[in-house]
């Protein structure tokens, strides 16, 4: 473990400690999904052959790792929407694969109801993914073109009720179609025959047809256009109201956000920089990174833009900077930055922000 | 004279179950320095419109009628020599991808000078510099080293600005750009946007954006044309087009967008989707997911009516203008 992952991890524990702290004080509501502490690392050095070095007369090996997420601590409570946005490569699909056991983390722990998920094998997961399903971003690619959408739906129902009839399976897909209104007529078909709207439905009813209480919706309005984007969006808050879910939305559309979200949380280069109720968070960003992406959401009301413009690129996730992950591209960057990495700290507004220059109210 | 003026295009793609219209009676004009922005959905025809003005369509496809006038030559018209001439050189475009666009073997000065070689009698050394130039325009940091980097050594940002680069390098009049920054993130987005902004101002080069998110529409835009179906259902100044519009559909769209409606509360859903192009309503192609759908829509294609600077094509709209016309004689 290299000095950086170590500060980092001793860093962490304090945090965690202190936020559980903070829950046990305050009246919080019930938590669904806790992530503790989540590390997730990606090895990119190819097979064992690749990794031999030839260094100073010895064979050394030597691994690269992409740092997907490093120490990410969040809360699901029931109920909720939870949207994570976020610019392309900052972890937030890593984070929604982590917590539905697609992906193994590298260190932390997964919760759901105060039972760890994480390191269960596949028959103890059972009963946990019948209770969390997940939609994915693109619905011609979810959907496998070779089965008819009824046997699509039916596949699920039958894995998580091995004792149903099949009349009652029946019944229950054709329950779940009506409610996405897609015609139950229609299971004959195959998913080649419906648009992208009429498929992103489909792929909603197949998570809601095991009746689960949460569900991981990774980008399921992307891929769609704007009309049909509004139908899905509100077929899904239809589905909230009507089945008491709880979403964990990973997006990076903030528009959507706004509208859809309960609390957001903001994810820069695999760590949270800020965790706040959706009201709060577009009324009033505290931390420089956010500030920047909501100035940057196109608006109809603008004559022109005025966006705040942060310097260079997102760094790679290969070599994370030290300190915090934002000080090369922050306009209030100073030396503490960059050596020590800022922890959530609680905002009188509800919400929770990593970092320096709020912490020390120079923001 | 107009830069630019397309009258009563139509291209169609011959398909096995019969020729099918992916763009009909299209006209609309384009000013120096001008700059348009195209809308719609997937299947509209915004694109398609795009790579016409250039005669890019591919086969099965066609110009199957109209006139694309541009310094006073119909490009509809010209052989493939002549629209040599006039591809990359007075009108250039731009592409969604720059990964894509981007040959991933060639350097990026590779790129550039092969372009400049191509429309000019010019040496390596020259070519070089006027690269390196552009790249600065771009704003590409330390250019004289990024020039003999591959596409692969540089970010989404960073290529894209390349490209716009590219497209810039014989000075065009017009730029055609297709959904330059749909894969990009929202950061990046807002700093190519007002780079063109900023590019095209200076260069006096007209811009038409095809695009589908109205927010950058409204930043960038002057004018702005609604598209559905392979139809224009509606044209005129940007602002009027945002703040007034007079379509259903427009109206719609516009709704439908997250920020339009009240946090939490369920949004303005439009209900359906738009037909396939083999299988247009008679009438308004609109009429099976308009609210305000009456006798005349499912019989007759609506012409255009004029409502302040705009054009809509919609028979409600025309028979209120029709009313106020009738009351203000009265």
């Amino acid at each position: 473990m290299s000095v950086q992952e170590q500060q980092q991890a001793s860093a962490q524990s304090q945090s965690s400690a202190s936020t559980q702290e903070n829950s046990q004080s305050e009246n919080k509501p019930e938590s669904l999904v806790q992530i503790r502490d989540l590390y997730k690392k990606f090895n990119i050095s190819g097979d064992f052959l690749d990794q031999l070095k030839f260094q100073g007369g010895k064979i050394v090996r030597e691994q690269e790792f992409v740092h997907a997420i490093n120490g990410v601590n969040l809360d699901v409570h029931k109920g909720e929407a939870l949207c994570v946005v976020g610019e392309s490569g900052c972890g937030k699909s890593t984070v929604a694969r982590t917590v539905m056991g697609l992906l193994n983390p590298s260190r932390g722990s997964i919760s759901y109801r105060g039972e760890r998920i994480d390191n269960l094998d596949d028959k103890a997961l059972m009963p946990y993914r019948k209770k969390m399903q997940m939609i994915f971003q693109n619905p011609y690619a979810s959907l496998n073109p070779r089965m008819t959408i009824g046997q699509t739906l039916m596949e699920p129902v039958k894995l998580h009720n091995p004792t149903w009839s099949a009349q009652e399976i029946r019944d229950k897909v054709h329950e779940v179609m009506f409610s996405v209104g897609i015609d139950p007529s229609w299971g004959e078909r195959f998913a080649h025959e419906f648009s992208g709207g009429q498929r992103q439905r489909i792929s909603i009813a197949r998570a809601l047809a095991v009746d689960p209480e949460f569900i991981v919706a990774d980008e399921p309005i992307s891929a769609l256009d704007v009309s049909i984007q509004a139908q899905v969006l509100n077929l899904m808050m239809d589905a909230q109201e009507k089945r008491n879910l709880t979403y964990l939305f990973i997006t990076h559309d903030l528009a959507v956000v706004e509208h859809f979200g309960t609390r957001v949380a903001v994810m820069y280069l695999g760590s949270l920089c800020e965790l706040a109720p959706t009201k709060a968070l577009f009324a009033k960003p505290r931390h420089p990174y956010t500030q920047a992406l909501l100035s940057a959401i196109p608006r109809l009301e603008d004559d022109r833009p005025s966006h705040i413009k942060l310097q260079g690129e997102v760094p790679t996730p290969v070599n994370l900077p030290s300190g915090c992950v934002f000080h090369g591209r922050c306009p209030y960057v100073n030396d503490r930055c960059k050596k020590e990495i800022p922890q959530l700290i609680a905002t009188d507004d509800g919400g929770q922000v990593a970092c320096h220059a709020v912490e020390e109210g120079r923001l | 004279m107009a830069l630019l003026e397309v009258k009563n295009l139509e291209v169609s793609f011959g398909l096995r179950s019969g020729a099918v219209k992916a763009l009909r009676n299209i006209s609309f004009t384009l000013e120096r320095g001008e700059r348009l922005g195209l809308v719609g959905e997937s299947g509209a025809g915004k694109s398609v419109l795009g790579f016409s003005i250039l005669n890019l369509i591919s086969k099965p496809g066609r110009i199957s009628g109209g006139e694309i006038w541009f310094d006073g030559k119909n490009l509809a018209d010209l052989s493939a020599k002549e629209l040599r001439d006039v591809r990359g050189n007075r009108i250039s475009m731009i592409f969604q991808d720059p990964m894509m666009t981007l040959n991933p073997v060639l350097t990026i000065g590779q790129q550039m000078i092969e372009c400049l070689k191509a429309h000019r009698k010019i040496s390596t050394e020259d070519a070089r510099t006027i690269a390196i130039q552009k790249l600065k325009q771009v704003y590409i940091p330390s250019p004289e080293t990024r020039i003999d980097q591959y596409p692969h050594e540089l970010s989404g940002g960073m290529r894209q600005r390349i490209v716009i680069a590219i497209g810039l390098l014989m000075d065009p009049d017009i730029i055609i750009a297709d959904e330059p920054t749909t894969a990009l993130d929202v950061t990046i987005q807002a700093e190519i946007m007002e780079l063109m902004v900023e590019l095209c101002d200076r260069n006096n080069v007209a811009l038409i954006l095809i695009t589908h998110d109205l927010g950058v529409v409204s930043q960038v835009t002057q004018k702005a044309i609604v598209m559905y179906a392979g139809r224009i259902i509606e044209q005129g100044p940007t602002k009027e087009i945002i703040n007034d519009a007079q379509h259903p559909y427009t109206q719609g769209l516009m709704n439908a967008l997250p920020q339009m409606a009240i946090p939490g509360q369920r949004l303005n859903q439009i209900r359906g989707a738009m037909p396939p192009l083999q299988n247009i309503p008679t009438g308004c192609a609109f009429n099976p997911r308009c609210d305000y759908v009456m006798d005349a829509c499912t019989k007759q294609l609506p012409g255009y009516t004029a409502s302040g600077n705009c054009q809509v094509a919609c028979h409600m709209v025309a028979n209120m203008k029709k009313a106020e016309q009738t009351s203000d004689e009265v």
